[in-house]
C-alpha cells in the first residue's frame, strides 16, 4: 500500500462514517412501523407514541367528511381501526371505500389514528375475482 | 390465438434452451458448427417470441375478454392505442414485452459479432440465452398473458367465460408519459445483460483485458440512456399525472429503477480508467455484475410484492424465481471472479490523490454508497421484518440527508475531475484551471448571501452550479481557440469540429453540463410553495406573485370519463397572463376511479401548477390547490441536453478501433464452412 492508497482510504472512510451519521439522523427522523390492522389490535401497547404506517382496507361508507376533518375505518383480518385525517395534502385519486390503504401517523389518547398522510391503492378486486375463476 | 401465443412462447423456450447447451458443447467439442446453430436458435427464438407478442396484440386490438389479460387491462371505449398499450398495462403482458426486448437485444448481439470474437461469443451466447430461458420459463407457467378466465359453474364444472366488457386500462396510465416509461425502462434494466455477458464470457475465456469493455460500450451507453430516459419520464408522468405537486417521492419502484442507473453511472466511468490505464480490472466485472442483478433485482421488487409500493404489481409467487435466480447468477459470477482473480492483475497503481484516477475512484464510491443507502433504505421493512419481526420503514427525510451531500459531492467531482491530469496533478496546473471557476463560482457565493439566501445546500448548490458550469465552458473554449489556430476555421464551426473530433471527451462534457443544468432544477424545490382554497366561480386565491380568479365550473362527458373543469384566470401584477383549467376525471370503465388532471404553466424560472382537488363537502365549494415550484423546467431541459450529449458520445466515429478483433473475410468463411483457421 502506498501512501496514495493510504490518502484515498482515508478520504473515503470519512464521507462515508459522515454519510452514515446523516443517514442516522434522517432514520431516525422518519421511521415508522409498519404494520397491517390486525398486526397492530395485537402489539397496540408496544408501538405507543411511535410513528406508524398502518395498512388496511377502507371500509365501503365508512367515508365521513365532517367539517375540514375526515374520519374513516381501515380493516383487515377481522379487525378494525378508526382512522382521522389530520394531514393538509389532499388525499389520492385511488382513495374511497374498498381502496387498499396505508394510514400514516400517531395513536391519539382516544384510539383513533392521527394520520399525517395517507397511501391508497386501487382495489385489485377485480383482478382477485378474475384470478380465481382462472386456472 | 391464445393457444398459438403459448404455443410459440415454448417454441422459443426449446430454442433458447437449445441455444444455451449446444453453445456451451460446442465450445468444449471447439465444434464451430454446433456453436453455430446455437447462434441461429437464439435468432430464431426472437421469431418465436415476436409471434407471440403480435398475438397479443391481436387479441387486444379485438377486445377478446375471454383472455385474462385482455379482459383485466381493456375496455371496449378504449381507444386502440391505450388498446395496444395495454399490453404493459398489466403483469402478465409485461412480462411478455420484457421477454420480447430481452431476446432481441440477444439477437441483435449474436448477430453483430456473427464474424468476432469466436472464442469469446459461445459464452456471451450461453450467458444471453440462460437468462432468456430463465424469463421465458416464468412468463410460460407462472405469468403466462394468453391464460383464458374460466368459471366455476355450480355443479362444479369448469367452463370457459367472457365477460360482456373488460375492467378497463388503469386510468392513470393513461398519458403518453407512462405509456412509453415502461418499454424505455425495460431497455434500460434488459441491455445490462449484454455487458454483464461480454463479461462472463472474458472471465471463462480467460481474456481480461479490455476487449469485453470496448466491445460493449456501446450497449452500456445506449442502455444507460435508456435508463436515464426511463426514470425522467417516470418523474414527468408523476409530476403531472398524480396532482402531487413534485416528481419524485423515493417510493420503492422508483428507488428500485435509480440503482441499476447509479451502478451503471460508477461502471461508465470506472471502465474508462481499465481502458486507459489497465487499472480497476476486479472492480470493472464486479461493477458488471452488481448493476446487471441490480436490473434484475428492479424487476423482483416491482413484481414480487415483497415491498408494499403504490404502483407494484403485487405477485408474490413469482418472488422465490428471482431470488433463487439472483443467488445463483451473484454464486457463480463471484466463483468466476475469485477463480480468474491473477488474470485481473492491476498493471498500474495509484500515485496520487490529486489525478485522474483518483477521482473516477471517488466517482466510484459516491455512487457506490449512494447506491447502498438507496438499497438499505428500500429493503429496510424487509431486513428489520427479518430481524426484530416488525416492519419499519424509512421515509424522504433519510433518503434526503444522504443523497443531497452525495449529489453534491459528484457535483463538485464532475467540475474537478476532467480537470486532473492522469497519474499526478501538479498544484500550479491546478492553480491555473480553477482560478476562474473559483472567482464566478465565489461572486454566484456572495451575490446568494446578499440576496439574503442562508439555506446552506442551496448555497453550495448553486456555487458548485456555477463552478462546474465554468470549468466545462471553459475547456470548450480552449479546445475551440487551439482549433481555431491550426486550422483557420470560424469559432462555430471549430467548436462543432473540435467536438465531432472528440466525441467522448466533449460529448461527456455535455452530458456534464446536463447534470449541472438537472442539479439547477433539484435544488429549485428548496423553495417550493404550496396553498389550497375552497372556491366558488368569482372568488380569487393568491400564491407568490399570482392571483387565480375562478370564473367557471362545469361537467361533462366523453365515452372514456365524466369531468369536471374548472377555468381559472391567472393574473400577475394586474395583468392576465393565462387561463387554465384543472380537471378532476372519473374514469367509466374503472369502477369510477378519478385522476386529477393537473393545469400547468411552466416557465424556466417557476412552474404554476394547479389541481382541482375535488368538491367540497356540500357539494357548492371546489377545492383548489396551487403550487408554485421553481425551476423545475431545468430538470426536464439538463434531461434533453443528458440525451443530446450521450448521443454525441455514441455517434459512430470513422477511426473506430472495433477492427481490433474483426476476422478477414476468408477467416469468416472458412468458420462458416466449419474449418478452422488458427
Amino acid at each position: 500500500m502506498n501512501s496514495a492508497n493510504w490518502k484515498f482510504l482515508l478520504g473515503g472512510a470519512v464521507i462515508i462514517a459522515a454519510l452514515s451519521w446523516l443517514g442516522f439522523v434522517g432514520f431516525q427522523e422518519s421511521k415508522s412501523y409498519y404494520v397491517t390492522v390486525d398486526e397492530f389490535t395485537a402489539m397496540k401497547n408496544d408501538l405507543h407514541g411511535k410513528t406508524l404506517k398502518i395498512a388496511g382496507d377502507v371500509v365501503e361508507g365508512s367515508i365521513e367528511r365532517s367539517g375540514p376533518g375526515l374520519e374513516f375505518v381501515i380493516t383487515h383480518s377481522g379487525k378494525n381501526l378508526k382512522v382521522r385525517y389530520v394531514g393538509r395534502e389532499v388525499l389520492p385519486d385511488t382513495f374511497k371505500g374498498g381502496s387498499k390503504a396505508v394510514v400514516e401517523g400517531t395513536l391519539s389518547e382516544d384510539g383513533v389514528l392521527l394520520a399525517r398522510h395517507i397511501e391508497a391503492k386501487c382495489a385489485s378486486k377485480y383482478e382477485a375475482e378474475y384470478n380465481k375463476k382462472t386456472t | 390465438m391464445s393457444n398459438f401465443g403459448t404455443f410459440c412462447l415454448l417454441l422459443a423456450l426449446c430454442l433458447s434452451l437449445y441455444g444455451l447447451f449446444a453453445s456451451l458443447l460446442g465450445a468444449v467439442l471447439k465444434q464451430h458448427r454446433i456453436v453455430r446453430s446455437a447462434e441461429r436458435a437464439a435468432i430464431a427464438s426472437c421469431a418465436g417470441i415476436l409471434l407471440a407478442l403480435v398475438s397479443l396484440l391481436y387479441l387486444l386490438a379485438t377486445s377478446d375478454f375471454s383472455v385474462t389479460h385482455v379482459a383485466q387491462s381493456t375496455s371496449r371505449d378504449l381507444p386502440l392505442f391505450y388498446k395496444l398499450a395495454a399490453l404493459w398495462g398489466a403483469h402478465d403482458g409485461s412480462m411478455l414485452l420484457w421477454v420480447f426486448v430481452t431476446a432481441v437485444f440477444s439477437g441483435i448481439v449474436v448477430f453483430q459479432n456473427r464474424f468476432r470474437y469466436r472464442d469469446m461469443m459461445p459464452y456471451v451466447v450461453a450467458v444471453l440465452m440462460f437468462n432468456l430461458s430463465f424469463f421465458l420459463i416464468l412468463n410460460i407457467f407462472l405469468s403466462n398473458p394468453f391464460n383464458e378466465l374460466v368459471q366455476v359453474l355450480p355443479d362444479g364444472t369448469m367452463q370457459k367465460f367472457s365477460p360482456p366488457d373488460g375492467r378497463g386500462l388503469n386510468p392513470l396510465l393513461q398519458y403518453w408519459a407512462m405509456i412509453i416509461h415502461p418499454p424505455i425502462l425495460y431497455l434500460g434494466f434488459i441491455g445490462f445483460v449484454v455487458p454483464f455477458a461480454f463479461a462472463i464470457a472474458a472471465l471463462i475465456t480467460r481474456q481480461l483485458g479490455d476487449t469485453w469493455i470496448r466491445t460493449t460500450r456501446r450497449w452500456t451507453l445506449v442502455t444507460w440512456l435508456f435508463l436515464g430516459v426511463g426514470l425522467i419520464l417516470g418523474g414527468k408522468w408523476a409530476y403531472v399525472e398524480l396532482g402531487w405537486g413534485g416528481y419524485w417521492a423515493w417510493d420503492p419502484v422508483e428507488n428500485s429503477s435509480l440503482m441499476p442507473w447509479l451502478a451503471g453511472t460508477a461502471f461508465l466511468h470506472s471502465v474508462i480508467v481499465q481502458e486507459r490505464k489497465g487499472m480497476l480490472k476486479v472492480w470493472n466485472v464486479l461493477l458488471v455484475v452488481i448493476t446487471y442483478l441490480l436490473g434484475i433485482f428492479g424487476t423482483f421488487i416491482t413484481r414480487s410484492g415483497i415491498i408494499n409500493s403504490v404502483h407494484a404489481f403485487a405477485d408474490s409467487k413469482l418472488g422465490i424465481f428471482f431470488l433463487y435466480y439472483m443467488l445463483l447468477v451473484l454464486g457463480g459470477s463471484l466463483f468466476l471472479i475469485a477463480d480468474r482473480l491473477v488474470y485481473l492483475k492491476s498493471e498500474r497503481r495509484l500515485d496520487s490523490v490529486l489525478s485522474r484516477e483518483s477521482a473516477f475512484l471517488f466517482n466510484n464510491l459516491l455512487l457506490l454508497v449512494a447506491c447502498f443507502a438507496v438499497l438499505w433504505g428500500t429493503m429496510f421493512p424487509v431486513l428489520s421484518n427479518w430481524v426484530e419481526g416488525t416492519k419499519i420503514t424509512v421515509g424522504p427525510p433519510f433518503f434526503n440527508n444522504v443523497g443531497i451531500p452525495i449529489g453534491l459531492m459528484l457535483l463538485l467531482l464532475t467540475g474537478v475531475g476532467p480537470l486532473f491530469a492522469w497519474r499526478k496533478t501538479s498544484v500550479e496546473s491546478l492553480k491555473k484551471a480553477f482560478l476562474r471557476p473559483m472567482i464566478m463560482a465565489l461572486l454566484v457565493c456572495v451575490a446568494l448571501l446578499l440576496a439574503g439566501m442562508r439555506n446552506f445546500y442551496v448555497l453550495v448548490s448553486f456555487t458548485l452550479c456555477m463552478f462546474v458550469l465554468v470549468t466545462i465552458a471553459q475547456e470548450f473554449w480552449k479546445g475551440t481557440r487551439v482549433r481555431i489556430g491550426s486550422t483557420g476555421e470560424n469559432f462555430a464551426r471549430a467548436l462543432v469540429n473540435l467536438t465531432l473530433k472528440n466525441k467522448r471527451r466533449y460529448g461527456g462534457y455535455v452530458v456534464h453540463l446536463s447534470v449541472v443544468l438537472i442539479f439547477v432544477g433539484l435544488t429549485g424545490n428548496a423553495f417550493n410553495r404550496e396553498t389550497s382554497q375552497a372556491m366558488v366561480p368569482g372568488d380569487e386565491m393568491q400564491i407568490g406573485r399570482y392571483t387565480l380568479k375562478m370564473t367557471d365550473y362545469h361537467e361533462g362527458d366523453t365515452p372514456n370519463y365524466q369531468y369536471g373543469r374548472a377555468t381559472l384566470e391567472v393574473y400577475s401584477g394586474g395583468k392576465l397572463i393565462r387561463t387554465m383549467q384543472p380537471e378532476k376525471r372519473f374514469y367509466k370503465a374503472s369502477e369510477g376511479q378519478s385522476t386529477t388532471e393537473v393545469a400547468l404553466y411552466s416557465k424556466p424560472l417557476e412552474d404554476l401548477y394547479v389541481v382541482l382537488a375535488g368538491t367540497s363537502n356540500d357539494g357548492k365549494k371546489y377545492e383548489i390547490t396551487a403550487h408554485v415550484n421553481p425551476l423545475v423546467w431545468w430538470v426536464w431541459f439538463g434531461a434533453a441536453v443528458m440525451v443530446a450529449g450521450t448521443l454525441i458520445t455514441l455517434l459512430p466515429d470513422k477511426r473506430a478501433s472495433f477492427a481490433t478483433a474483426q476476422l478477414t473475410t476468408a477467416e469468416a468463411a472458412a468458420i462458416e464452412t466449419g474449418v478452422k483457421v488458427r
